[in-house]
């Protein structure tokens, strides 16, 4: 049975929106297939609004990795603004894909990237817009599978009654061989309907169906335990690991949106995993072991990246780019190969040491200078110790001095607040540090004209890191040790001045620990908070904090616990945790073995170039390190003159 | 340096993208394209491109202009096809000629639009376009950069007419749609076809029932016979350079 667009009806109400352009699609590197030619189809969802969601690399990967396959289609939705649900509803124009606006109830599967667990509200209002039940129990054959990625989907639960199925990890090889089990199943006649679909799913023991499990509370309102309802789907679900990043060089044709985006570039991953171990980065954690993208193959995928997409900015992603193993080569070699044009390249700059701005350098070498970010994390000694970011305050102001005297005249400082065991003292110290940063660089810069920008973020504790067990501080705690550090930054009128400071409140932080970290009792406070007109809580001036705490107050009230209890209680070590049941590798041992070491304040070095400390990872998912060198080096472009004409 | 100038449309869908939207898209297509375009001198070089009055978002159009300046000669037909290539369907390029003397901005002065609307039976728009041609002056306020302002959109009109295309596709099913072909002169502020829409509500309370769909379909300088000359014309050396 064919689908038809939803566009005729969606143009009425375009002119009535604001930038209409985002819902229209026609990017370069979309595809449109001829639907009845395909045997699966799936709908990819990044649950914020397009100039957010539009960017995002996981979601650009899997929709080229799906569509290149001759049989299967794959299409984009993103969330609506307001403005158009509001004129959606009114005259019946259901959740549509932006390629070629199919209403997104029609698709086999709805896969949803969740970067961050406050898009949550915004999955419900795609799927009410969709005409998709909002509960899994409620839905048919006849609806798409709600399948949930990305890093929030490591612990899914508070989403458990809304989903159908979670994939944990990398998604390149998994949405392949969900695709091969769906076009199985449909080639059969769909066998045992909705059920029989999502047990071959849950039988792959890598993909999650959150029905298939049940969760006994005590008494007290702890998880007494999580175990499988039926005999054929494994007790814990593991995490998908993609090796040999050189055999996925996606994405090779970016999409490129007519629409004002937050990111404009392309973008390259140059390694995933992370093993530096900060305690409280969560994608560090989940993401293991470090697999690299080689010096050629990143070179490969820049120049045919610019080519396809006319982009002049490059920006070479990982979670600690200097990291890899040939970034002195790859930074040269692109720099040299780029200098004449007016391509700027660009490296998210977040280690702090002199390496980084010689890197920084080589790539500023054709005059077009990023910024440079560093990020110390924690204020004082002592905090980083705890959080296991090594650098002392002697290295960040020598690091950040020559980057002034190297002619950079804007430095970024990122920092959190609300660390575990963190005093007032530890976040004063951040105003000290500001401080010497601008004394220092005015004299080696030998100018006034130099500034720095202290950037703040709440802390928020995740699933499977060592924080995991860790209580947040209120966001009265939070706001007042702001306060303070606003002031402290402050007292000094002409260093003040030179410094900017920016920070988010601690409420969303707490909402955001309360989604992290919750079971499934929390998909209740969600629903509540969707149904009182909570959308975008990622988006400040669409964010009730008031909404929040009274939809958990009524929510959570039958079940005896509260917004409290699941942010500002620190948990014991034999608490059953809402996601023990997911694996991300990380042996549960070792990870509260480095709790206890960060509470004494002892550090964790990196198994890359020191031995293996056993976190749990690669045995656990037969994975192993993949870094170089390789030796290699990048060749001059030989460049093309003359227009490109299509044959 | 070569200067050359474009005649591009913004059609269906595309007609969404906004001035803004389509110079990024034009930057990048210019890129795409292995244009060699020229760059303005300075600490942040421009690529040398002077667009002229662009349509209003969510209009179509058949007829936007541009210039561009090149550091090296290039075929006008080659570059419009290759550019055209590296634009979206929908951002289409549909001539390419070598500039001649004087700017294009001098070349334009009105322009031709053609505003559909659905659900509206031709008789109903023929009388509110009579009452609007009749009044001396109709007042209609708008939004601009400067706030909300009143202004007459009666004068820059040079010509307004009801037609009715019986082949339309939203003809069948019984549905009227009057059609009106208009000519506005470039005024400050200027005077659009919302405007002249809004002008038809205030003289006749004429109220589409779903949004008109507009396009414009030339612009040029206006004769004293009502034509409206291709700003092109005088750049093309000949037959045969220009696109379809």
């Amino acid at each position: 049975m064919s689908v038809s667009s939803v566009f005729p009806q969606l143009e009425q109400l375009l002119p009535r929106v604001s930038k209409p352009i985002q819902y229209v699609g026609g990017e370069l590197g979309a595809v449109v297939k001829d639907w009845d030619a395909t045997a699966v189809r799936w709908a990819l969802m990044y649950p914020d609004a397009y100039e957010v969601g539009l960017p995002n690399q996981g979601v650009q990967i899997l929709y080229e990795v799906l569509n290149e396959q001759p049989d299967v289609l794959a299409e984009r939705t993103y969330s609506v603004w307001p403005d158009l649900e509001a004129l959606m509803k009114e005259n019946g124009v259901p959740q549509f894909t932006v390629d070629a606006h199919r209403p997104v109830k029609a698709f086999d599967v709805l896969g949803l990237s969740f970067a961050t667990e406050l898009g949550y509200t915004n999955m419900l209002s795609a799927l009410d817009l969709a005409g998709i039940p909002l509960e899994s129990k409620d839905r048919t054959v006849e609806h798409p599978i709600v399948l949930a990625g990305g890093h929030a989907s490591f612990n899914p639960e508070p989403i458990a009654d809304f989903i159908d199925a979670a994939v944990l990890g990398d998604g390149e090889e998994a949405v392949l061989e969900i695709t091969g089990i769906i076009r199985d199943w449909k080639a059969e006649g769909c066998p045992g309907g909705r059920d029989e679909i999502l047990l071959r799913l849950a039988r792959t023991e890598s993909i999650y169906v959150p029905r298939f499990y049940d969760v006994d509370y005590l008494p007290d309102g702890r998880i007494q335990r999580v175990v499988p309802n039926r005999p054929d789907v494994p007790f814990r679900v593991a995490k998908r690991t993609t090796m040999d990043l050189d055999a996925w060089p996606y994405p090779k044709k970016p999409l490129v949106p007519l629409a004002e985006t937050v990111h404009e570039r392309y973008a390259v991953e140059i390694f995933r995993g992370c093993t530096r171990g900060c305690r409280f980065c969560q994608a560090g954690m989940i993401t293991r072991p470090v697999r690299e993208r080689s010096i050629t193959t990143v070179g490969q995928m820049v120049k045919e990246g610019l080519e396809f997409s006319g982009y002049s900015e490059v920006g070479l992603l990982s979670l600690s780019s200097a990291d890899h193993s040939e970034i002195g080569d790859m930074c040269s070699g692109l720099a040299e190969q780029y200098k004449d044009t007016n391509v700027s390249l660009s490296l998210p700059s977040t280690r702090v040491d002199a390496f980084n701005i010689d890197l920084a350098q080589e790539l500023s070498r054709n005059g077009r200078r990023t910024g440079l970010t560093f990020a110390p994390e924690g204020g004082s000694e002592r905090i980083r110790k705890v959080i296991n970011k090594m650098v002392t305050k002697e290295d960040l102001i020598r690091t950040v001095v020559t980057a002034y005297s190297n002619g950079w005249r804007q430095v970024k400082l990122y920092f959190m607040c609300g660390l575990p065991s963190e005093t007032d003292e530890d976040v004063l110290e951040i105003a000290e540090m500001a401080h010497e940063v601008i004394r220092a660089g005015r004299e080696a810069a030998g100018t006034k004209d130099i500034r720095c920008t202290v950037s703040i973020g709440g802390f928020v504790p995740k699933p499977h890191t060592p924080f995991q067990w860790a209580k947040m501080d209120t966001p009265e705690v939070i706001d007042g040790r702001l306060k303070m550090l606003k002031q402290a930054i402050n007292s000094d009128r002409s260093l003040g001045r030179a410094i900017g400071f920016r920070y988010h409140d601690g409420e969303p932080s707490l909402i955001e620990g309360l989604l992290s970290r919750g079971d499934r009792r929390v998909g209740a406070v969600i629903r509540t908070v969707w149904e009182k007109g909570g959308r975008f809580d990622g988006w400040s001036e669409h964010f009730s904090y008031a909404r929040w705490v009274e939809a958990a107050a009524e929510a959570l009230e039958p079940f005896g616990v509260d917004l409290d209890w699941y942010t500002t209680r620190e948990r014991e070590e034999a608490e059953v945790l809402p996601w023990d049941h997911l694996d991300s590798g990380l042996d549960k041992d070792w990870l509260w073995q480095d709790w206890q070491d960060s509470m004494s304040e002892f550090e964790q070095d990196d198994c890359r170039w020191t031995p293996c400390f056993d976190c749990g990872v690669c045995p656990a998912m037969d994975t192993e390190i993949q870094i170089g060198p390789t030796g290699k080096k990048l060749l001059p472009l030989t460049p093309v003159n003359g227009l490109r004409v299509p044959a | 340096m070569q200067r050359i100038r474009l005649r591009y449309a913004k059609r269906g869908p595309l007609r969404f993208t906004s001035h803004r939207d389509f110079a990024r898209a034009f930057e990048r297509a210019l890129r795409r394209a292995g244009v060699p375009i020229a760059f303005s001198q300075g600490f942040t070089p421009h690529p040398k491109i002077s667009y002229a009055s662009a349509a209003p978002t969510g209009v179509g159009s058949e007829a936007e202009y541009l210039e561009i300046g090149l550091q090296a000669v290039v075929d006008p037909e080659q570059l419009r096809v290759a550019l055209d290539a590296a634009l979206s369907p929908g951002l289409d390029v549909l001539e390419a000629v070598r500039a001649g003397e004087g700017s294009l901005a001098d070349r334009i002065d009105a322009s031709h639009w053609r505003i559909e609307l659905p659900g509206v039976e031709p008789a109903v728009a023929q009388d509110a376009v009579t009452a609007f041609l009749a009044a001396p002056e109709v007042l209609v306020e708008r939004m601009t950069k400067q706030g909300r302002r009143s202004f007459d959109a009666r004068a820059a009109v040079a010509r307004c007419t009801v037609e009715e295309e019986p082949d339309l596709p939203s003809r069948t099913g019984g549905v009227p749609c009057a059609i009106i072909d208009l000519v506005v002169r470039q005024v400050t502020p200027a005077v659009r076809p919302d405007d002249v829409l809004s002008g038809l509500r205030v003289v006749a309370g004429l109220e589409p029932p779903v949004p008109p769909r507009v396009t414009r379909l030339a612009q040029g300088t206006l004769t004293a016979q009502g034509e409206i000359v291709d700003p092109l014309e005088a750049d093309r050396e000949g037959v045969g350079i220009g696109g379809h």
